[in-house]
């Protein structure tokens, strides 16, 4: 899906990204984790060519990511940021089916999209006519997939979508996101700091430092056999994290 | 600079009442009564001789007159040989009339002989007081070192006022104040000033039954009352100057005095005044017309209304992109902010006068004038409100794949609605008041009353301009509340549940 050669990029002597090769697989999910300033962030957003790396080639399904391609491609990536992102001067519905009129897509096809999606993400009908700000946290972030999963995109982003939200909406959305991944069966490729929805979420952990993958793989290798002291040290970090996340029934 | 251009072109093309209508002589006249009396004569001589006449009233003082003469703008004005000598062609060294003609004809001006006054600065004091006193002449003051004077702020700072006055004269007295000069008769009237400066034809001399100190020393400049015209006048229109110079020699200081006190003290109006004088004199018949306090209202609105709306409009135009643009680009946004904010500096009637070379006298300067001045708020908002979209809500827009013109159209110009709005209003209220001063350069509105109301004292007259100025600035602010609901999208407008 994404294809990343010798990628480096910097902001100013702060080194975000150092030289580094990945591949994103189709049809899974991919977890960006790591610290604060690891370069995860950076990295998604090279992905979808909203930062342009200083060296190297970023190719999505085979076309290089630049200037350029980056609009056309956007098109085909479903972008969730934290807080959801939401433009306020427009209602929910209006939010999600933005891209959609602006490609002048027949207005009856997206009211219909509109109500499917909504079912998919369990959004009350009632609340695609209001605005962003009258609805709560947990219901934007589920009208922010609405929106990325409007055009049908290819792969989701997410960049820390339960950062905002309090425990227990977070938990909710948390196991309904994973459901609607799973029955998507779509590529997903998600950044966060915790280790415990990243174990939740992902397939594929890809632990970051310093702008440089430490180690990449599922939670069981991470923390069964951690590639160098380091690793051990982040999850550890997180333990009583984990402890919880073992608890709860699948 | 090309945003300044295509205002102009939007403004002269915007202004074809009052420049297009045929006409064969333009007259101005300066803002004091005097002036509007003999600009009146000029144009009921210039009538009686066939032309088709305009009268711009009470223009902002003596360089709008002498640029828009020298301009084209107007073609005649009345005006005296000591402002002519010390003002227009000051620093020439002009020795006498001769030279003073030269240097006029050098312009294409043309001086007619003067009209028969001298309108000069003299001293003036209550006749008991100077009875009692003994005192005719300046010199005999010498001899008073107690007494008060109160001099007008202009008189206290001019090259022939008070200070050369005093050293001339070798004058003592210590209590001098410098205050208005309308202030200093009634400061003489009430008797806590003893001496103040006059100009030799005020109404207010014999009103305040005032002696006239005799200037023995010969300290003043003669302010002989003259008329400069163009000179191409003399060969394109020679009927209409022979009427002009039927007016040389006619007037004696105590006949334009008794003019200036009927309309200042007995409220006759300058047409009707200028109109018995040259029936009287000349036995010419002149047509007075005087429309009624309502239609000049109506009229005053209109051409109000039509400064207001065609320089906002414009402002509107030019002022949102280049906002748009100073968010956009930077270190652009910052020149474009300084050179918008650096206009607002300018003094408004300074402003006004660095038009008239550009765009002539009357509505197209005040329109330019006013559209400079109403663009800080609006370009400034639009900056502030375009860079005030939180940075995810840009972001997402972007990863939506929505091209540049279209996260602006969509998302961010709705976003920065409220504020850029905010610096309508603004604009809007400011343009209304500053509005008023274009009566200065002849655009009319409500200044136009309120110019007339200060030079004849006249507090209803004044008011009758400042009043619709203000409901009409309170107007304009209330069609705006109700555009915010339409232009502010709604979801702006809630509070957040949370």
């Amino acid at each position: 899906m994404f294809d990343l050669k010798n990628v480096s990029k910097k902001f100013g002597d702060l080194v975000a990204i150092d030289d580094l090769d990945l591949d994103v697989e189709g049809g899974r999910t991919t977890v960006f984790i790591g610290p604060s300033g690891c370069g995860k962030s950076t990295l998604i957003r090279v992905l979808m060519g909203l930062i342009p790396p200083d060296l190297g080639m970023v190719r999505f399904e085979g076309t290089e990511v630049n200037a350029e391609t980056a609009p056309l491609l956007r098109r085909k990536m479903g972008y969730v940021i934290q807080g959801g992102g939401l433009f306020p001067h427009l209602t929910a519905g209006e939010n999600a089916a933005l891209m959609a009129r602006f490609l002048g897509r027949p207005r009856a096809e997206t009211a219909a999209r509109l109500i499917e999606l909504a079912t998919l993400v369990q959004l009350p009908e009632d609340a695609l006519g209001r605005y962003p700000a009258q609805i709560s946290g947990g219901q934007r972030q589920r009208v922010a997939l609405m929106r990325a999963l409007m055009l049908d995109p290819d792969v989701l982003l997410l960049d820390e979508p339960f950062g905002a939200l309090d425990p227990i909406v977070r938990y909710r959305l948390q196991t309904d996101l994973r459901d609607i991944f799973r029955e998507l069966g779509k590529t997903v490729v998600m950044v966060t700091h915790d280790i415990a929805e990243a174990g939740f979420f992902g397939d594929l952990l890809v632990l970051l430092r310093d702008g440089q993958v430490i180690q990449k793989g599922p939670i069981e290798q991470l923390v069964h056999a951690p590639a160098e002291a380091y690793v051990d040290e982040f999850i550890s970090a997180q333990r009583t994290l984990l402890d919880c996340l073992e608890e709860v029934p699948e | 600079m090309r945003g300044r251009c295509l205002a102009a072109l939007i403004l002269s093309l915007a202004w074809p009442a009052g420049v297009t209508e045929a006409r064969d002589l333009t007259v101005g006249s300066k803002a004091f009564t005097e002036s509007v009396v003999l600009g009146e004569m000029i144009g009921h001589l210039a009538r009686d001789a066939g032309a088709i006449v305009l009268h711009h009233r009470q223009l902002g003082g003596t360089r709008v007159l002498w640029d828009s003469l020298v301009l084209g703008e107007i073609d005649v004005y009345p005006e005296y040989t000591g402002t002519i000598a010390n003002e227009i062609l000051v620093g020439e060294g002009l020795e006498d009339e001769d030279a003073v003609r030269a240097a006029l004809g050098a312009r294409g001006i043309v001086m007619t002989r003067t009209l028969g006054f001298n309108n000069t600065y003299a001293i003036g004091m209550r006749e008991g007081t100077a009875a009692k006193l003994g005192i005719e002449t300046i010199s005999d003051l010498r001899g008073h070192r107690d007494l008060a004077f109160g001099f007008g702020n202009e008189f206290m700072d001019r090259g022939d006022g008070w200070p050369s006055l005093r050293n001339r004269y070798r004058l003592p007295q210590r209590d001098v104040t410098g205050l208005d000069h309308d202030l200093a008769y009634r400061g003489l009237a009430g008797g806590s000033i003893d001496a103040i400066d006059v100009y030799t034809t005020d109404a207010a001399i014999e009103y305040y039954g005032l002696r006239l100190l005799e200037d023995d020393l010969g300290h003043f400049p003669v302010y002989n009352a003259v008329v400069l015209y163009r000179a191409e006048l003399e060969s394109s229109q020679p009927a209409v100057v022979a009427a002009i110079r039927r007016l040389e020699g006619l007037i004696d200081e105590t006949a334009m005095s008794d003019m200036n006190a009927q309309v200042q003290h007995e409220r006759l109006s300058e047409t009707r005044v200028a109109a018995d004088f040259v029936a009287e004199k000349l036995g010419l018949v002149a047509e007075v017309r005087e429309q009624g306090w309502l239609a000049q209202l109506w009229r005053n609105t209109a051409d109000h209304l039509v400064l207001v709306a065609i320089s906002l409009s414009a402002a509107l135009v030019i002022s949102i992109p280049l906002g748009i643009v100073a968010a956009r680009r930077r270190r652009l946004g910052q020149a474009i902010l300084a050179v918008v904010g650096i206009i607002q500096t300018i003094p408004s009637l300074a402003l006004f006068v660095f038009m008239i070379p550009l765009l002539g006298i009357g509505g197209p300067p005040a329109m330019m004038a006013l559209f400079l001045y109403s663009l800080l708020p609006i370009v400034r908002n639009t900056y502030a409100g375009l860079s005030d979209v939180p940075p995810d809500l840009r972001e997402s827009a972007e990863a939506m794949g929505l091209p540049p013109g279209a996260r602006l159209r969509l998302v961010e110009l709705p976003m920065a609605g409220r504020a850029i709005l905010a610096g309508v209003k603004t604009s809007a209220v400011i343009n209304v008041g500053t509005a008023t001063l274009g009566a200065l350069i002849g655009a009319g509105g409500y200044g136009q009353p309120i110019l007339t109301g200060i030079r004849l004292d006249d507090v209803g007259l004044i008011l009758s301009g400042a009043v619709p100025a203000a409901l009409l600035a309170l107007l304009v602010q209330g069609l705006f509340e109700i555009a915010e609901r339409v232009v502010v999208p709604r979801g702006l407008r809630l509070k957040p549940v949370e």
